[in-house]
């Protein structure tokens, strides 16, 4: 029995990278439930968004490296990151002034948006690959590790190592920090509440005389903040491949889903649920259990519910599974 | 059966692809053109002579025409499809008229989006759905205060003096109220900007009889103030008893225009449309 050592061991193979992994897909899971909210369509160019976004990024970030321009232990990819929002957040509203609004205009039926949206995925996911190409990009600079797994066994003499990555660390900060001022925004801020109050009554918002071209106008702007900072944590903790991003929809969907589309708390939650879900049901328990046998007495096998392969199928089983009993998601959503 | 083919959703009922939200069914003045100075004399506000229907279907509205006086009280009745609500919205730019005039002090404001309506000093308060649902009641009057850039305090004050049972309930979700007590919110909401003229389209429509009465007291109280109302009522002979002027529309097209008394007297309207 060494439960001590058992805990760490899940800490660090799975509480942390499902919490740092989690982060990631409610900030990409919010972006989805904000246009849902207020365009009314599930937009499938949200993954490839956030490509465009981090992409745009490590441009001005291998910029910015060129130049000697560092952030001394943080990743110089954060000060470029202003300029990848800006850059993405003008794509998305030449898209939507070139794409989307012949559509508003027509009041076609939201179904036909998702079909559009789909066509957009494509268009920028062509365009990502054909701009960075389709390889692995590695952007990260700066100290790597906030705890290595080394000096955690150094200083507290245990067999088992805690690593905490700086891009760990980035990530769930950062999360924090934007939930905070979107909520903030959404909920003390003239703008906020206007964004609100067209997503609840569209014809009232307009007899109110709030704007709707605006209202469309500010959720493009921020669901390219949104992306980009999604997509650039994701790149940092992992790596940047334009079609992992295309692959991440499944999941930040799933996400937006079972916490309930339309509801900005349930991303969050859907993206814990599904990050920690997914990783718990991937990991191999053979040490962690190992560590709480009496000795000799450890599994043969790996102890692993399912093969890392399958990992979307857990997001997608998640999805099922609250659709049948809670078809408005954890926290109730829009389809009420 | 819709003849645009952008807005056939092909029988799609998924939820978690698409927002269920009713689509607004509301044809706004898009233009955004400007206010130009009206010939001759004409009344306060006057949709004059107005045509038009939602989309490219049939006219809803032929050569129809309302009109009220600065500080009175004008109500529209008729029966059940006669085009009502649609001659509010379409005074208030939430349809695009074929033909006709919307003019409001001595300013043809045809070409206006809702929203400069809204600047110009025009409130409406729709029949259904006429809170935001998931703001507090608060947030509701903020709302109704949205383009205005001074100091709303005072005006919110007013409001819940007018309205004190929403002084009580500020912080609860609008969705959350009675029903007599969401149409105090839309009032109120509509009374934020401080408007000229009120557009109430059925303000006592599903709300029971004793609330209806103190709504009722509400609007004179409002009128008394000195805002021009014009109004849609179901509840025919009430509101002819209160109003200035009264339209009786049938099928798009004034069939009666009077007093509200004298409408109230002539045998013919109080034949088909009072029942007796």
């Amino acid at each position: 029995m060494d439960p001590i050592n058992a805990i760490v061991a899940l800490l660090n193979f799975v509480v942390i990278p499902a919490t740092a992994y989690g982060a990631q897909l409610a900030i990409g899971a919010l972006g989805v439930t904000m246009i849902y909210g207020i365009l009314r369509f599930s937009n499938f160019a949200h993954g490839d968004t956030m490509a465009f976004g981090a992409m745009c990024t490590i441009l001005v970030t291998w910029l910015f490296q060129s130049w000697g321009l560092h952030l001394w232990v943080l990743p110089t990819a954060l000060l470029a990151l202003p300029f990848g929002i800006a850059a993405t957040a003008a794509l998305l509203i030449f898209t939507d002034r070139a794409v989307y609004r012949f559509y508003r205009r027509q009041k076609a039926a939201p179904v036909i948006l998702v079909i559009v949206s789909m066509g957009v995925m494509f268009v920028m996911n062509g365009l990502v690959r054909f701009i960075i190409g389709v390889e692995d990009q590695n952007f990260l600079d700066g100290e790597r590790f906030i705890i290595s797994a080394r000096t955690f066994k150094e200083m507290t003499g245990l067999d088992e190592g805690l690593a905490f990555k700086t891009s760990q660390g980035l990530t769930i900060v950062t999360a924090v920090v934007v939930v905070a001022a979107l909520f903030w925004f959404l909920n003390r801020t003239r703008t906020g509440k206007s964004m609100r109050a067209f997503s609840d009554n569209e014809d009232l918002a307009l007899l109110s005389g709030i704007n709707p071209e605006k209202v469309v106008t500010y959720t493009w702007i921020i669901v390219a903040g949104l992306a980009t900072i999604a997509g650039v944590l994701y790149g940092l903790d992992k790596s940047f491949k334009p079609f992992t991003y295309f692959q991440l929809l499944l999941p930040i969907f799933a996400a937006a889903i079972v916490g309930g589309l339309g509801s900005p708390i349930g991303a969050i939650a859907g993206g814990f649920v599904i990050a920690f879900s997914e990783i718990t049901v991937t990991y191999a328990f053979k040490k962690v259990l190992g560590y709480f046998a009496p000795g000799g007495w450890e599994p043969d096998s790996l102890m692993q519910l399912l093969s890392t392969d399958y990992k979307f199928a857990v997001s997608f089983a998640i999805l099922i599974i609250v659709l049948l009993f809670k078809p408005t998601g954890l926290f109730k959503g829009k389809s009420v | 059966m819709t003849k645009n083919a952008w807005q056939d959703d092909r029988g799609n009922k998924d939820r978690s692809i698409t927002n269920p939200k009713p689509p607004s069914d509301a044809e706004p003045v898009r233009k955004g053109g400007k206010a130009v100075k009206a010939e001759g004399d004409s009344p306060f506000l006057i949709g004059d002579r107005m045509t038009g229907g939602y989309g490219t279907g049939a006219n809803i509205l032929n050569d129809c025409t309302v009109a009220v006086e600065k500080g009175e009280i004008a109500v529209i009745v008729g029966p059940n499809g006669a085009g009502k609500s649609t001659a509010m919205k379409a005074v208030f730019g939430m349809l695009n008229l074929k033909s006709g005039s919307v003019r409001l002090d001595g300013e043809d404001i045809t070409a206006l989006t809702p929203q400069d309506r809204v600047a110009k000093g025009m409130a409406f308060v729709p029949q259904t759905s006429n809170v935001f649902v998931s703001l507090t009641v608060e947030e509701n009057l903020e709302m109704g205060a949205f383009l205005r850039k001074d100091d709303i305090r005072p005006t919110i004050a007013q409001v819940y003096e007018l309205f004190p049972i929403l002084k009580d309930k500020r912080r609860q979700a609008a969705g959350e109220l009675s029903g007599g007590q969401r149409q105090q919110v839309a009032v109120g909401r509509a009374l934020m900007t401080q408007p000229k003229v009120l557009m109430l389209d059925e303000p006592t429509a599903g709300v029971s009889p004793i609330v209806m009465d103190e709504l009722f007291d509400r609007i004179i109280e409002v009128a008394r103030a000195g805002i021009t109302i014009l109004m849609v009522e179901q509840n025919a002979r009430q509101a002819l008893e209160i109003a200035d002027k009264g339209y009786v529309l049938v099928q798009g097209a004034n069939a009666y225009t009077d007093t509200g008394k004298a409408l109230l007297a002539d045998p013919e309207v109080r034949r088909t449309f009072l029942g007796g």
